[in-house]
């Protein structure tokens, strides 16, 4: 008789959980050895319904495209008409995020403020106050005024050309924030009036109001305190929108600013970033509503941010009712953050090219999101400036080649109706009809 | 004196005259009547004038102060002399919440009673409180002096980083990290000096110190319960 | 997100005047609440019998012959007074159940905003100014009342959305702040047959106050109670029939001021609802504790 075992007996392949992949696992193991939660930069890294899964209807017999070197495509966008004597005029409806100097290196700064303005667009300050470097070479300067007033004075408030009342972001919304102690450093320590090393943490609530009926009341005070010039922009995560729009509207505010979980921030917890807030996408038409509802669209300005990247993406969130957007990580790509020329530090820090996302930690490759003086040495603010500025241009002509594709003369034109969607999600989300059909989830008639 | 009447002339006028108001004016004294509690009144000045405002007033008064000296004949509302750089706020009564708030130079005196979260977030201010202050006062208080001649209310000086507090009274509960400190003949110094500059009646020997344990300074997982 | 006003007479010769007093704090109140208002008066009750207030978007048809209709469906007869959208019926207090089941019939679009001995509940959309008007609200005497403005956060802006909110027979709550947990709550409540008309989360406070007094609280108990099981930020003002109640959560950000007097214990969500208050100049005036209730009865 034959021993069955002289035959191998066929094996299953070695099966990867779904549910417990490697990278899951490692984060158990790290989470185990460290007993704290992952800290990281970034916005959300996980996929979620975005503005590639709509594409634009072109003109063809119905309509008439506008021809691209001839025709008008007019980008000019005004912020800040409702109740600000000097509203603020960008040459191009695509600005720069709040990123605080602290997160980023002065020169980092520098070269958002010369790109920026190179480009005729604004740039923000952050959570640690303004700087000179930022000043000097911003035309056009949004103050943020934030629950740590890390660096807040009047001084700077009657110098900025916009305020812009954080009440929350994309990436943590209704967080607060951690620099750990690695970038805390002198200048950073003393502008912020912290003890240099140590590990900053700010609030998630502003100390001196709380709620819209308040926020109604510091409103008032920043206005009378620079006597009605300035815009003021209230900025929210993207959670509840209809409801924090109608809100930030009867609150007085001049300009929304609504960023999608796929924003950026120098440093949360990783479980906050992917797991709390809404995409981009599904923030923008539940906003307009709320906008088109009290009668307040285009009067109050609606800035998006979270996960713009090109033209495309401008023109897709134009075109569902924003005024404007906010770019924050591809402004820093821009810049040369994550670039392939330093992938083999990037190697070094257990991390590679796209990938790094350690921006708190103070040892960007690039001398980007560092305060370490020979990182930062790396960095040339003048030349990243220019690719900045490029970059801002390329945005732009992007987005004037589908609006003209789709005849229009002006940026703001474009419609929901210039929209289709490949997907159900996208289509439920945007509103907007699955490619091909006249319907979208939700509405009637399938 | 100027004196201003609040019913008759709008806030905004107010504020624009006072903001006119540059180092060299020879208006160093205004009066403001019928306040009424409304808010945001001398709010951002930035002379060294004297606004006497009489009746309580409401949100952030004297909020963003620079030089100028405001003293309020009643009451103040939330966020009195928010973020205060520099120059004078003086309470003749009580002071609801936030009194002080991130506050990051001058002296705010409050003769009477502060509320919940008095100097919440104070980066370089001095707060003395003639009577007493309530829950979560000093909350994250980054540095300066906070001087309370009565008692504290609950979770004092929670989260706090580098500001000195000084309670005479009882404190009912201290917050995540902060703990009661030796007192030094340079804080009883420093307590003199505040004491005689806000005309409180109190001797610094009668007060205790309490500042941060920074043991919250570096993340160590042992304390996480305390974040 | 809203504006509070309360006012507790102590001195008998200032109740004529409780309505107008009200009136002007609550019109102070219009900028942290424009969407809607809401007043409850609580007033001195002198031919025994129990009030129900109503209230129709369609006033002039459902109120035509209310109380004919009505008396002869209950065999008592009742007497209305109708104040534009609202109308008071005055009935025997054993004939308060009834005369809600009948309603309910014979005037369905009709909704009830309070019942008891001396409530009057009067609330609309609309600026303060313009509700407390179309009520004439100033002309009222009584010896307690609280207002209300509201900036709705999440719930719609409706009649029904606007505070107070009756919680039972002479009481109602009003509300500043947001609750985080009135979802839950109001399933647990609706499946303990608490009836609950709106998504509103004010609405919820108030049923689970009616709840807790259900199970054998006294209204202090149930506010007691409340600081446990309610999650979120509110500042409550919560009207019975001898009295009025605060009570703010343990985090207390919302805003409080409470002025006291030998004629009256005021409440306002600001100290600039206070100031036209006889001797508000010399009055005790503090702010509330956190998580402390507070009572004040006749």
């Amino acid at each position: 008789m034959k021993d069955i075992n002289d035959t191998p007996i066929p094996r299953t392949d070695p099966i990867q959980s779904a549910t417990f992949t490697n990278p899951i696992n490692a984060e158990i193991r790290r989470a185990a050895a460290t007993g704290i939660y992952d800290i990281r930069g970034g916005g959300a890294k996980r996929r979620v319904p975005h503005f590639d899964d709509l594409l634009f209807l072109g003109a063809s017999i119905s309509r008439y495209p506008l021809e691209g070197y001839r025709e008008k495509c007019e980008t000019k966008v005004t912020l800040g008409t409702r109740f600000a004597k000097k509203p603020i005029e960008l040459e191009t409806p695509v600005t720069i995020a709040g990123m605080s100097f602290g997160a980023l290196s002065g020169p980092a700064k520098e070269a958002l403020g010369r790109g920026a303005s190179a480009a005729g667009t604004s740039t923000t300050t952050g959570d640690g106050g303004m700087t000179p470097e930022e000043r000097g070479h911003s035309d056009k300067l949004v103050y943020q005024y934030l629950p740590s007033r890390y660096g807040m004075n009047p001084d700077d408030l009657r110098k900025a050309d916009a305020i812009e009342i954080v009440i929350g972001q994309g990436a943590k919304p209704g967080g607060g924030g951690m620099l750990l102690g690695q970038k805390i450093s002198d200048r950073v320590a003393e502008m912020r009036n912290l003890p240099k090393g140590i590990d900053q943490r700010s609030a998630c609530r502003h100390p001196d109001w709380t709620g819209p009926d308040d926020l109604e009341i510091k409103i008032l005070e920043l206005r009378e305190i620079t006597g009605w010039e300035k815009p003021i922009y209230v900025k929210i995560g993207g959670t509840r929108p209809y409801f924090d729009t109608t809100l930030a509207i009867k609150a007085g505010a001049d300009v929304v600013v609504l960023d999608g979980m796929q924003g950026g921030t120098a440093a949360t917890q990783d479980v906050f970033i992917e797991h709390v807030g809404l995409p981009t996408l599904a923030c923008i038409r539940p906003a307009v509503q709320a906008l088109q509802d009290l009668g307040m669209h285009r009067e109050v300005q609606l800035i998006v941010s979270g996960g713009i990247r090109s033209g495309a993406d401008v023109a897709k969130a134009m075109a569902l009712g924003a005024d404007a957007v906010a770019i924050g990580t591809a402004a820093l790509i821009a810049l040369g953050d994550n670039d392939p020329k330093w992938e083999s530090e990037y190697q070094k820090l257990g991390t590679t090219t796209g990938a790094y996302d350690d921006w708190h930690e103070g040892q960007d490759p690039a001398g980007i999101t560092t305060q370490d003086p020979e990182l930062m040495a790396r960095f040339d603010p003048v030349e990243g400036g220019r690719k900045l500025k490029n970059y801002l241009k390329v945005l732009t002509l992007e987005a004037q080649t589908i609006a003209r594709a789709c005849g229009k003369n002006h940026l703001h034109n474009l419609e929901p109706e210039d929209l289709c969607a490949l997907t159900m999600e996208a289509a439920a989300m945007a509103r907007v009809p699955l490619a091909g059909t006249e319907w979208y989830p939700g509405k009637a008639g399938f | 004196m100027q004196t201003f009447d609040l019913e008759s002339h709008s806030l905004r006028e107010l504020n624009s005259i006072l903001h006119a108001q540059k180092d060299d004016t020879n208006q160093t004294s205004w009066e403001v009547i019928n306040a009424r509690g409304s808010h945001a009144i001398a709010v951002g000045l930035d002379a060294p004038i004297e606004v006497t405002i009489k009746g309580s007033t409401g949100y952030y008064c004297g909020g963003m102060n620079k030089q100028a000296t405001i003293n309020v004949h009643g009451s103040a509302g939330p966020g009195v002399a928010e973020n205060m750089m520099s120059g004078t706020v003086v309470i003749e009564g009580d002071a609801s919440q936030y009194a002080g708030a991130t506050g990051h130079g001058g002296l705010l005196v409050i003769k009477g009673n502060a509320s919940s979260r008095c100097g919440i977030s104070m980066k370089g201010i001095d707060i003395v409180v003639h009577g007493n202050i309530g829950h979560m006062s000093a909350f994250m208080a980054q540095s300066g002096n906070l001087v309370v001649c009565g008692d504290a209310g609950d979770a004092l000086g929670d989260s706090l980083y580098e500001a000195r507090l000084f309670v005479r009274g009882s404190v009912k509960s201290l917050g995540a990290d902060c703990i009661e400190k030796e007192m030094r003949p340079e804080h009883l110094e420093i307590l003199n000096d505040l004491l005689m500059r806000s005309g409180a009646d109190a001797k610094p020997e009668e007060f205790k110190r309490y500042g941060s344990a920074r043991q919250l300074y570096n993340f160590d997982v042992d304390n996480a319960a305390a974040y | 997100m809203c504006g509070i006003v309360g006012l507790f007479i102590k001195d008998k010769s200032l109740e004529p005047e409780l309505g107008a007093l009200l009136t002007d704090m609550l019109v102070t109140m219009t900028d942290r609440g424009p969407d809607s208002a809401g007043i409850a008066v609580y007033g001195n009750n002198t031919n025994q019998l129990a009030k129900l207030t109503v209230q129709s978007d369609n006033a002039s048809d459902d109120f035509a012959t209310l109380d004919t209709d009505l008396s002869e469906a209950i065999g008592v007869t009742v007497s209305t007074r109708q104040k534009d959208t609202h109308a008071v019926i005055e009935i025997p207090a054993a004939k308060i159940a009834e005369a809600r089941q009948i309603l309910s019939d014979i005037r369905p679009n009709i909704c009830v905003m309070s019942a008891g001995d001396s409530i009057e509940i009067y609330k609309e959309v609309g600026l303060p100014k313009d509700v407390a008007n179309r009520f004439e609200i100033s002309n009222m005497s009584g010896s307690h009342g609280i207002g209300h403005t509201r900036m709705a956060t999440e719930s719609a802006v409706t009649t029904m959305g606007a505070h107070p909110f009756s919680t039972g027979a002479d009481q109602c709550l009003v509300h500043n702040g947001s609750l985080s947990n009135h979802n839950s709550l109001r399933r647990k409540l609706i499946r303990e047959g608490i009836h609950i008309e709106t998504l509103n989360d004010t609405e919820v406070g108030a049923a689970y106050l009616t709840w807790k007094m259900q199970q054998g609280s006294s209204l202090g108990e149930a506010l007691e109670s409340s600081l446990e099981d309610l999650d979120g930020f509110f500042t409550f003002v919560v009207g019975t029939k001898d009295g009025f109640g605060v009570v703010r959560d343990p985090i207390a950000c919302k805003p409080a001021v409470m002025a006291e007097t030998d004629q009256y214990v005021a409440f306002g969500s600001e100290y600039r609802a206070l100031v036209n208050l006889p001797g508000i100049s010399d009055a005790r005036v503090w702010e509330p504790e956190p998580a402390t209730v507070y009572f004040w009865n006749h």
